[in-house]
C-alpha cells in the first residue's frame, strides 16, 4: 500500500493565505465534531431545549397569573421575548463546560500537539455552540406558538430578531470560552454558569418588567445585554414591551444596543479567550 | 515490507505493516531523533526541570524513569511543544521545539497520561477527526481510521461511543490516534498506567513493533519493569534532571552486581538474620518492605551460600529462602535517589510478565 499518510511533511514554510485557509478548514472539522457530538448524544441539548421549555411553562402558568404587564398586553407574549434573551446565556454556559471538559480530559493537549492553528480549537467550539442557539430558537418558536405567542410585525422583522439573537449568542460563547479556560474543571465551569449567568438572566426584563425593581437594580437591569435582546425581540415581534417607556439608552434603542453589546463582547472576549487558552496551555 | 525481527504472534502481529508507511524517511539510523540540553522549567517556586539533558538515537526506545513529580511529564510537554522551557534547547526530528514548533508537530505523536479522546464520538469518529486535522481528505482519513481500528482490534467497536470503551480499548485508540500520520517520533507519557496486565502486555507489543520499523519512542513510566522490558536505554530522572543513564544492565551493575537475599519465615528472626548477613556482606544490608527478607552485596557471591546457611541455622534463624538475586531497577532507584521509585505500589505490577 502506498498511500500518502502525512501530507504535512510535503509542505514546509507556508504562505499566510495557505495558513488561513487551513485554519478555516480545521475550525470547520472541529465545529463538525461539536455537531456530531450532539447528533450522537442529543441529551447534550437539554440546556437549550427542555430547560427553556420548562421555564416557559412555569412562568406562563405559575407566575404569569400574578404578573401584570405595565401598559397592558399578554404576559405570554411578553415572556417569549425574554426567553430568547435567556437562551443565549445557556449557550455560553455550554461553551464554558465544553472548553473546560476538553482541557480536563487532555483532548486540548492532543489538539495542541497537532500542526493546526491555535485559534481553530476555540473557533470550532464557538461555531458548534452557535448552532445549538439555532436549535434553541426553533424550540422557542414552537413552544411560544403553543402557549399563544404570536409574531405581529411580519417575518422580516422576526428574522431580524433571530439574527440579533444569534449575533449576541456568538458574542456570549466567547465569554463562555473565557470562563471555560479560567476554571479548573467542568464542575467549576457549571458553577460559574450558575453564579454568573443565572443572576444575569434574572436581573433583566426577561421575566418581569424592571419598573418594579429598586432604583439601583433597575440601572443594572436596563443596561444588561439580556434586557437589550429581550426588548429588541419584543419590539421586532410586535409583543408588549413596557421597557420602551424607560429612558435608559439601551431600552430606547434595544436593537442597536444588542449590536453594540455584541461587538464590545466579541472585541474583548474573543482575543482574551485565545490569549487565556494559549497561556493556560503553555503555562 | 519485510518481516520484522520482533514480529509477534499476536493479533497485533500485522500492525506494523500498516502503521508505518511514511512519505518521507525519518532521520536514518545513527542520527539523534530527540535531543534536549540544559532544559529548565519552573512553575512558580517549584523547579520542575533543572537542567535536563537527553539524546535518543533514531529508531530506539528511551525509557524515562522517575517517581511522581520528578519532571517526566514536564519533559514530555516541553518536547512536544506544549510547554516552553525557561532555559535550554531541544530538537525533535531535527527541528527546534520552540522556534520550529509547527515542523515538530508534523512529525510527532503524543499519547498523554489520560486517553485524550472525545468521549461522545465513536472510535472511528475520533480517528477521522484527527486525520482531517492532519489534512487528510475525508475519504482517506476514513480509510486510515478503518485500517488502524482493525489493526488495533477495535473494528467491532469502531461505531460505538468511546464512553463505552474499557480502559485498554481507550489506550489502544489513543495510541492509534497518534499514529494516524505515522509520525517518526512518538512520545508516550505513562502509556500503561491504570491498565490491567493483559492490556499492558498488548500495548508493549505494539510499541515494540513500532520501534522495529524505525519509529523513535520516548516512553515515561513509573514502572521499573516496563522500562526494563521495553527500553533500549533508560534515563533515571529525579528533581528535574537526569541522575543516571544506561541500559538496564548497566544501571544494575552500577548498584553493585549480584546480591544475596535471605527470606525468613518469621518477622521476629529478621534482626538476627540481618546481623548474620552483615557479617558476610560488603556495604549496607537492605531490609525488604515486607520485613521478611534482607539482602546485601556479598563479595564471595554464590560461594558464600553454604557458610551463610550454616551461620543462619547456628543463630536459630528459620529461613524460607536463600539465594542470589540480580538487583532490580527498584534497587537502582533506591541507591541513586535514596528513595523508592514508586511510592504507591501498583497491585497490577506484581503480576508476572509473560
Amino acid at each position: 500500500m502506498t498511500l500518502t499518510f502525512n501530507p504535512l511533511l510535503a509542505t514546509h514554510d507556508e504562505s499566510l493565505p495557505s495558513r488561513a485557509w487551513w485554519a478555516l478548514l480545521n475550525s470547520f472539522v472541529l465545529a463538525r465534531r461539536g455537531v456530531e457530538r450532539v447528533v450522537r448524544e442529543p441529551s447534550q441539548l437539554l440546556d437549550v431545549t427542555i430547560q427553556p421549555l420548562i421555564f416557559v411553562l412555569l412562568f406562563v402558568y405559575v407566575f404569569g397569573s400574578a404578573i401584570a404587564v405595565p401598559g397592558g398586553g399578554s404576559y405570554h407574549e411578553y415572556l417569549i421575548g425574554g426567553m430568547f434573551g435567556m437562551a443565549l446565556v445557556g449557550t455560553a454556559q455550554g461553551t464554558a463546560v465544553g472548553v473546560s471538559t476538553d482541557m480536563a480530559t487532555g483532548l486540548t493537549d492532543r489538539f495542541r500537539s497537532l500542526p493546526i492553528a491555535r485559534s481553530a480549537v476555540l473557533t470550532g467550539r464557538v461555531v458548534a455552540d452557535l448552532l445549538t442557539e439555532v436549535v434553541a430558537i426553533v424550540v422557542l418558536v414552537v413552544t411560544g406558538f403553543a402557549v399563544g405567542w404570536r409574531i405581529h410585525n411580519g417575518l422580516a422583522d422576526a428574522f431580524l430578531a433571530f439574527g440579533l439573537c444569534l449575533l449576541i449568542a456568538f458574542a456570549m460563547t466567547w465569554v463562555g470560552a473565557c470562563a471555560g479556560t479560567m476554571v479548573k474543571n467542568p464542575e467549576a465551569a457549571a458553577a460559574v454558569g450558575f453564579i454568573f449567568f443565572l443572576p444575569m438572566v434574572f436581573i433583566s426584563n426577561t421575566f418581569v418588567p424592571t419598573q418594579g425593581m429598586p432604583h439601583w437594580l433597575q440601572v443594572v437591569a436596563n443596561w444588561n445585554p439580556v434586557s437589550a435582546v429581550a426588548s429588541a425581540c419584543r419590539n421586532l415581534f410586535g409583543n408588549p414591551n413596557p421597557s420602551s417607556d424607560i429612558s435608559a439608552w439601551p431600552m430606547q434603542h434595544p436593537e442597536l444596543a444588542t449590536v453594540a453589546w455584541s461587538i464590545a463582547l466579541i472585541a474583548i472576549f474573543a482575543p482574551l479567550a485565545v490569549h487565556l487558552y494559549r497561556r493556560k496551555t503553555l503555562r | 515490507m519485510g518481516p520484522s525481527p520482533l514480529a509477534c504472534r499476536t493479533t497485533y502481529g500485522t500492525v506494523l505493516s500498516v502503521i508505518v508507511q511514511r512519505t518521507s524517511t525519518p532521520a536514518g539510523l545513527g542520527t539523534i531523533a530527540i535531543e534536549a540540553s540544559g532544559l529548565e522549567k519552573s512553575f512558580g517556586k517549584t523547579r520542575a526541570l533543572a537542567g535536563l539533558d537527553l539524546a535518543v538515537p533514531a529508531g530506539t526506545i528511551l525509557g524515562v524513569l522517575g517517581p511522581n513529580g520528578s519532571g517526566k511529564t514536564t519533559t514530555v510537554r516541553v518536547l512536544t511543544t506544549l510547554l516552553r522551557p525557561d532555559k535550554g534547547t531541544a530538537r525533535v526530528a531535527g527541528y527546534d521545539v520552540v522556534t520550529q514548533a509547527t515542523q515538530v508537530r508534523r512529525r510527532i505523536g503524543l499519547s498523554g497520561q489520560a486517553a485524550a479522546l472525545d468521549e461522545s464520538l465513536t472510535g472511528s469518529g475520533n480517528l477521522v477527526m484527527i486525520g482531517q486535522l492532519n489534512r487528510l481528505p475525508r475519504r482517506k482519513a476514513q480509510q486510515r481510521a478503518d485500517e488502524l481500528l482493525s489493526r488495533f482490534d477495535l473494528a467491532d467497536a469502531a461505531d460505538r461511543g468511546v464512553k463505552t470503551y474499557s480502559g485498554g480499548m481507550r489506550r489502544r485508540l489513543d495510541l492509534a490516534a497518534c499514529l494516524v500520520t505515522s509520525p517518526p517520533v512518538l512520545f508516550l507519557d505513562e502509556p500503561t498506567t491504570g491498565l490491567d496486565p493483559r492490556s499492558r502486555i498488548a500495548l508493549w507489543e505494539i510499541i515494540r513493533m513500532l520501534v522495529a520499523d524505525g519509529t523513535t519512542v520516548l516512553l515515561t513510566t513509573q514502572y521499573l519493569e516496563e522500562a526494563d522490558l521495553l527500553a533500549d536505554r533508560i534515563v533515571v530522572i529525579d528533581g528535574g534532571s537526569v541522575i543516571a543513564e544506561g541500559t538496564s544492565d548497566e544501571l544494575k551493575t552500577q548498584v553493585g552486581g549480584d546480591r544475596l537475599q535471605v527470606t525468613v519465615v518469621a518477622e521476629s528472626d529478621l534482626g538476627v538474620a540481618k546481623s548474620v548477613l552483615a557479617h558476610h556482606a560488603e556495604g549496607e544490608v537492605h531490609v525488604g518492605l515486607d520485613r521478611r527478607c534482607v539482602d546485601a552485596s556479598v563479595p564471595a557471591g554464590a560461594a558464600a551460600i553454604p557458610d551463610i546457611a550454616a551461620a543462619m541455622s547456628a543463630a536459630g534463624v528459620v529461613m524460607e529462602d536463600l539465594g542470589m538475586a540480580r538487583p532490580s531497577l527498584d534497587d537502582v532507584f533506591l541507591t541513586l535517589t535514596g528513595h523508592s521509585a514508586d511510592p504507591v505500589p501498583d497491585p497490577n505490577m506484581t503480576a508476572e510478565p509473560v
